[in-house]
């Protein structure tokens, strides 16, 4: 088994607001993150994939295609978008790097070849914090 | 010690939502010139500010500048201001100016240019993301 990584990267808005709270509570729990007219990241997206190099190619996986799948069903819906507005997979939800993660993770899992599987979803926020999600299993 | 220029510099950091968008144009246009970064709702970065200030060391402190000082005043000029803001929205630096990189160096510099004593020179880069950014004075 080998694990197989590429890293993309979006511009994204967002804010943290938690919608059924007052305005009050969202500045005291979420700070400056809170601030209604959003504010945004340059978003660091690393995509782990497990697999048992194939004889003939010697891939895991071609890293090429990986790069294909993740630009058509994540940066084209996130890439210089607002999280909290035009992502249809993040509706409803706050949009943490945890809970982008996850959503990540869930539109990417199903869509991958069968010979390999999603082992870790990595999304830094800012070069200084980052989140990691390894799936429910 | 000796007589020679020295540049000294200061990175800070801020993240902001922004778009590009000229209020003369209609929306056709902004959407063909500016692309993606013409989206209506915004997007953003985690900006980079890098202020390079050059100059003689001065003899006593052997400072061009005092960099914890110079750090206390991009913050209260600049970061404090601009972190977890809309800069097109926010601040009122940008009213009637669009938030291209080449625009906010040459805001933020104005910002900084009184703070910093007249005989040292001023220069400010602003990298909006790894790979863009921008210079001024050029």
């Amino acid at each position: 088994m080998v694990y197989l990584t590429r890293v993309e990267h979006f511009n994204a808005a967002h804010k943290l607001y938690n919608s059924s709270w007052p305005k009050e509570k969202n500045e005291e729990v979420f700070g400056g993150c809170a601030n209604e007219n959003w504010h945004g990241h340059n978003y660091e997206l690393w995509v782990t994939i497990k697999g048992v190099p194939n004889p003939d190619t010697g891939f895991s996986m071609d890293a090429k295609v990986l790069s294909r799948i993740i630009k058509q069903l994540i940066l084209e819906k996130v890439d210089h978008k607002n999280l909290n507005i035009d992502v249809d997979f993040m509706r409803g939800k706050m949009t943490t790097a945890e809970n982008l993660a996850i959503g990540i993770w869930n539109e990417l899992e199903p869509n991958l070849p069968g010979e390999v599987s999603l082992h870790c979803v990595k999304i830094f926020e800012t070069p200084r914090i980052f989140v990691e999600y390894f799936g429910d299993k | 010690m000796t007589s020679h220029k020295v540049s000294v510099f200061r990175r800070e950091h801020f993240c902001a939502a922004h778009r590009l968008h000229n209020d003369m144009w209609d929306e056709e246009t902004n959407s063909r010139i500016f692309g993606k970064c013409n989206n209506p709702n915004y997007h953003g970065h985690n900006y980079e500010l890098e202020v390079k200030v050059t100059g003689i060391p001065d003899p006593q402190t052997g400072f061009v500048a005092d960099l914890k000082n110079l750090s206390e005043i991009i913050r209260q000029k600049v970061t404090k201001r601009y972190d977890h803001k809309n800069l097109n929205l926010d601040i009122e630096d940008f009213k009637g100016i669009n938030t291209t990189v080449e625009n906010i160096a040459i805001v933020i510099y104005n910002l900084l240019r009184p703070e910093i004593k007249p005989e040292y020179e001023l220069k400010v880069r602003i990298h909006e993301t790894n790979k863009n950014s921008a210079e001024y004075p050029a």
